[in-house]
């Protein structure tokens, strides 16, 4: 199974309109993005242009991993990137795949080492269940059932498309 | 003691990973760039306004150091505090070993305190991979500088400065100025540029202050330094270590100093572009120049910044080898 470009284009214009509108109910208007690494950033790029260009941060959580005991640190880490005040911020975090929640976990811990966000919204493209932690999306793109040995993998920047792999 | 070198299944895992680190030799290209592609994420780490990841929770790091070195100690204090590790820095010559303890009798009751990590500076070349070799498994040794043999994370932040400057190793022609024979710093970066693809490495000194088989570790060797300077984009300057001067290696400091200390004359060969470096302390006036220490070129404070996150990226990775190892 794969999704084109214009079909992930079509989530992202949903997914924003969906977004102004909690945000609207939630009485949040003064936003800032945070992507994870690598997937979250291309589609928080991307919200952003369609959000009025908030500020842009970018997170990446090899350093807050759970497992790092397990898999060692991917030597190809980027260095987070948020240059601006998190304290007292209405962060909207931005990933590709929601499944475990670990990864979610991971960034709010590392979000919290830069001050005590006012909130954080969780915005995901793809949302596969299987959750191991009690986190739950406030905005997604699309909700897939996937079988044991299937998984879901964005491809980006430019263009970006998504397709679902047998992993064996 | 013990002058084994370590050998590449000593510190490596069976499928390539870190797992102590003794010396840059026998380390694949790769590694290397693991280690500097991971140390600058770390670099970010330390601009926040809390220094801090939890990555070593729960982790204990042992600093050993049987020869004096604050500063040494204190960045690897620093980077295992940055990594949340619990940090127990021991100081040998006040320690049991004064009373007769041996020194395995130390190790084991540092092990008994479930330690995952040993930090070890040492006047003996060769030491660090005595313990590493004799500690029990799951418990990582990183070398923090051997008698005459190696300092492998400085060499690394060394390397590290040298790609943040100059963006690649391939092309380049670096001087290392100074003491060679008795410098475990210069032998572990000569492995490291040769190894990352360096295109020259050149040693400067006196023929008194150059090892007798120095070709053989790959350099081009020259005894004046307007021509060793000729064109090199990288200069480092080495400790001259005053104990020297008492061995009759040396006429005296002034003499040094006139044939061989950096001033901003004597870098004049050199590319306008050249960044200047030290592994420190520096003594001004001696190897170094203050017009050249706190000039324009110098960047041996960056090398300092940087130092904290290569040897946060070596622990990180030695204890990561360590666990996969036991399949924890």
């Amino acid at each position: 199974m794969k999704y084109d470009s214009k079909w992930i284009h079509q989530r992202l214009d949903d997914m924003a309109d969906d977004l102004r509108t909690l945000l609207g109910e939630r009485e949040r208007n003064n936003i800032k993005l945070v992507g994870i690494h690598s997937g979250g950033v291309w589609l928080a790029a991307e919200l952003c242009s369609r959000l009025g260009d908030p500020e842009l941060g970018t997170l990446d959580i090899s350093f807050y991993r759970d497992d790092f005991t397990k898999r060692g640190i991917n030597p190809k880490v980027k260095p987070t990137d948020m240059d601006f005040e998190v304290e007292g911020q209405h962060l909207i975090l931005i990933d590709d795949v929601l499944m475990s929640g670990r990864t979610v976990r991971a960034a709010m811990n590392e979000l919290f080492d830069f001050g005590r966000p006012a909130s954080i919204t969780l915005v995901v493209l793809f949302d596969v269940g299987q959750r191991e932690l009690p986190v739950s999306p406030d905005i997604c793109g699309e909700t897939l059932a996937l079988g044991p040995l299937e998984r879901v993998e964005l491809h980006g920047p430019a263009p970006l498309t998504a397709e679902i792999l047998r992993v064996d | 003691m013990i002058a084994t070198p370590p050998s590449a299944s000593l510190q490596l895992t069976d499928d390539g990973k870190l797992k102590h680190f003794l010396s840059v030799e026998h380390c694949s290209r790769s590694l290397l760039e693991d280690i500097l592609n991971t140390a600058a994420g770390f670099v970010e780490v330390g601009d926040r306004a809390i220094k801090k990841v939890p990555l070593l929770r729960g982790k204990t790091v042992v600093n050993l150091f049987f020869e004096a070195s604050t500063r040494t100690r204190t960045t690897f204090e620093l980077a295992a505090k940055r990594l949340s590790a619990d940090v127990l820095n021991i100081d040998i010559a006040k320690s049991a070993t004064s009373k007769g303890e041996t020194l395995m009798d130390m190790l084991w009751n540092l092990e008994a305190m479930s330690s995952d990590m040993f930090v070890v500076r040492h006047s003996d070349s060769g030491a660090p991979s005595f313990i590493a070799e004799h500690v029990t498994p799951n418990v990582a040794v990183i070398n923090a500088g051997d008698g005459r043999h190696a300092h492998p994370t400085q060499a690394m932040l060394d390397m590290y400065t040298i790609r943040h400057y100059k963006g690649r190793f391939e092309g380049l022609k670096v001087a290392i100025i100074g003491d060679i024979v008795h410098s475990r710093v210069a032998r572990s970066q000569i492995h490291a540029l040769n190894i990352l693809g360096a295109e020259e490495v050149r040693v400067i000194g006196p023929r008194t202050l150059l090892p007798v088989d120095i070709e053989s570790l790959g350099v081009s060797v020259y005894s004046d330094l307007a021509q060793g300077l000729k064109d090199v984009d990288v200069v480092i300057a080495l400790r001259l270590q005053k104990e020297r001067m008492d061995s009759a290696l040396l006429p005296s400091e002034k003499e040094f100093f006139r044939l061989y200390g950096l001033n901003n004359d004597r870098l004049r060969p050199a590319k306008p572009d050249a960044i200047v470096m030290h592994p420190g302390p520096i003594n001004r006036g001696v190897e170094i120049a203050s017009e050249v220490a706190d000039g324009p070129r110098s960047v041996i404070l960056h090398q300092v910044t940087f130092g904290i996150a290569v040897r946060m990226a070596v622990m990180s990775m030695c204890i990561a080898g360590q666990d996969a190892g036991a399949g924890r």
